[in-house]
């Protein structure tokens, strides 16, 4: 930088190199300053969590029910609950929200009511998820009559994330480019046709990001399920959608309630179960959209 | 009447309150080459997307007019969009191949239109008569995105051709092409006139005097001038015309 490049009649500028790319490099340390913190501070949760958790962490703790004893208490019908209650909120959402995203980019007209459609859609993403878990209570377990019910539970939280799956299906939708639209109806497709053959292959691979991201947002999720009243003690596993449920974050929750350190560090265990399910879940729904990119891309 | 392939009527067309085409009224004859020529913005893209309605896609735009195809008014009431595209075909500025096999992307058009030929044949048929077939025979269950520009523009001429339409637009269907793939096409397009009526949209003076028989110059949205291309570009009558191909505006 020192070393000038040869030439005359260069005075009409004042380049400063030198000081432009310090504050290039400035800026550079405080993004890495702020991806170490993020980083830190998550090592440090896992930490925390591996050291209390994982010596409870075994193929009894898996497969027992939970129990007033530490040694003996397991999260079978959590993880089980948990399972159920993903699989029906993405057989919920899936559909409804991939519909609505359709409905509003392909079909709707643009005019005020969709607008103020859209603004609600995106407001409804920020509203607190236990204002969701009085909704349930009040309209699946008390109106339709589901009860406390891994269906009014799953109905709660499809509720909860379709805003999110509207959102990000709409916004795949929207990134496929006219011309492919063009191409298909230039040959006569209908607008059924042109959506089903071109539009949702190209744009599924976006949609299913957003579906783990509201699936992962969905397992955590405490709060409204509680509100709706989600057994925190529950010594048999789900066997039908209108069977009373429990799941990891209430276990979790209901654990770290307790007095006794014991339950503490089996809370540690749940979360560090908790984890893995939803890494596993994650890496599957990335291997799905992998694929899904490879045969389109074929 | 029985050699006009398109007539229009004070065809007019409006993006909110401005007019892009302004009544115009033109016949394109049968099995002729129409070339629309004119500086960017003047609405010849607009006019030929009127041809199979494409407009109809774009929400703000009007239509008023007639577009008379056969004695039928293409936006009359009656008159389904989707039929409208499959027997007037398009090709894009772009080449814009569906993101699947070569096979698929003729055989497309086919399949939702419920061809009861021979799929297989059809398929050969149409990317021979676009000039590719030798090209792709081996390779027909490749991706077409793994194509040059200019051979997927070529298949999408093929695609286009499989559901056998009457008439071709072509968008300036070689304005993203290097020269080579260019006189590929402009060929291609002298030999399909035999079996086809084509309009085509250029800003390419050159290419409008080399493939077409007929040209038309517009101008903020008008049709100045419309004649044949040879003595339009050798004795416009129209001043503006001697101005646009002389290079003087546009």
């Amino acid at each position: 930088m020192s070393v000038s490049l040869p030439g005359a009649g260069q005075e009409r500028f004042r380049p400063r190199l030198a000081r432009r790319h310090r504050t290039g490099r400035i800026f550079r340390y405080l993004c890495l300053a702020s991806i170490a913190f993020s980083v830190a501070v998550l090592i440090a949760l896992l930490v925390d969590v591996a050291v209390d958790g994982l010596r409870w962490l075994s193929l009894d703790f898996l497969t027992r029910y939970p129990s007033r004893i530490p040694a003996r208490a397991g999260i079978k019908s959590a993880i089980l609950g948990s399972l159920w209650m993903m699989g029906l909120t993405a057989a919920m959402s899936f559909p409804l929200g991939v519909g609505a995203a359709i409905y509003l980019e392909e079909y709707s007209k643009k005019n005020r009511l969709t607008g103020l459609i859209q603004t609600n859609i995106a407001n409804l993403a920020g509203v607190p998820s236990i204002v969701y878990g009085i909704l349930g209570l009040a309209i699946f377990v008390r109106y339709l009559g589901f009860g406390r019910s891994v269906l009014a539970g799953a109905a709660t939280l499809a509720l909860l994330v379709l805003p999110v799956v509207i959102i990000s299906a709409q916004e795949a939708i929207r990134a496929v480019p006219t011309s492919l639209r063009e191409a298909a109806y230039g040959v006569g497709a209908t607008r059924w046709q042109t959506v089903r053959h071109h539009v949702l292959p190209v744009a599924m691979p976006g949609i299913l990001t957003g579906m783990i991201l509201s699936l992962s947002r969905a397992i955590g999720e405490t709060a409204p399920l509680i509100m709706i009243g989600a057994l925190t003690f529950i010594a048999f596993p789900p066997t039908s959608p209108m069977d009373p449920f429990t799941v990891l974050p209430i276990q979790i929750f209901n654990w770290t309630a307790k007095p006794q350190a014991e339950f503490h560090e089996l809370a540690a265990g749940a979360i560090i179960v908790l984890l893995v399910v939803l890494l596993l879940m994650n890496a599957s729904a990335i291997v799905m959209r992998n694929r899904y990119r490879a045969r389109r891309d074929q | 009447m029985s050699d006009i392939a398109l007539r229009t009527e004070e065809l007019s067309v409006w993006y909110g309150s401005t007019q892009a085409v302004k009544e115009i009224t033109l016949d394109v004859p049968k099995n002729q080459v129409v070339a629309f020529i004119g500086p960017s913005g003047c609405g010849k893209s607009t006019l030929l997307r009127c041809f199979n309605r494409m407009n109809d896609l774009i929400p703000v735009a009007r239509v008023g007019g007639k577009v008379l195809f056969g004695g039928a008014n293409l936006y009359d009431e009656a008159v389904d969009p989707v039929e409208v595209r499959r027997r007037i075909g398009m090709v894009f500025q772009k080449p814009n191949p569906f993101p699947k096999t070569i096979y698929e992307n003729v055989a497309f058009g086919l399949r939702i239109n419920g061809f009861t030929g021979n799929l297989d044949e059809q398929v050969e048929r149409s990317l021979r008569a676009a000039a590719i077939w030798d090209e792709v025979k081996d390779r027909l269950q490749d991706s077409a995105l793994g194509l040059s520009g200019g051979q997927q523009q070529r298949l999408c001429i093929a695609r286009a051709l499989a559901v056998e339409p009457e008439i071709l637009l072509m968008d300036e269907p070689a304005s993203a092409l290097d020269p080579i793939a260019t006189s590929r096409i402009e060929d291609l397009i002298a030999e399909l006139k035999t079996d086809y009526t084509i309009v085509i949209v250029t800003h390419n003076m050159q290419q409008a005097a080399r493939v077409s028989d007929l040209t038309a110059f517009l101008y903020l949205g008008e049709l100045i001038e419309y004649g044949v291309t040879q003595r339009l570009f050798t004795n416009p009558t129209e001043e503006r015309t001697e101005q646009y191909i002389t290079g003087r505006f546009g």
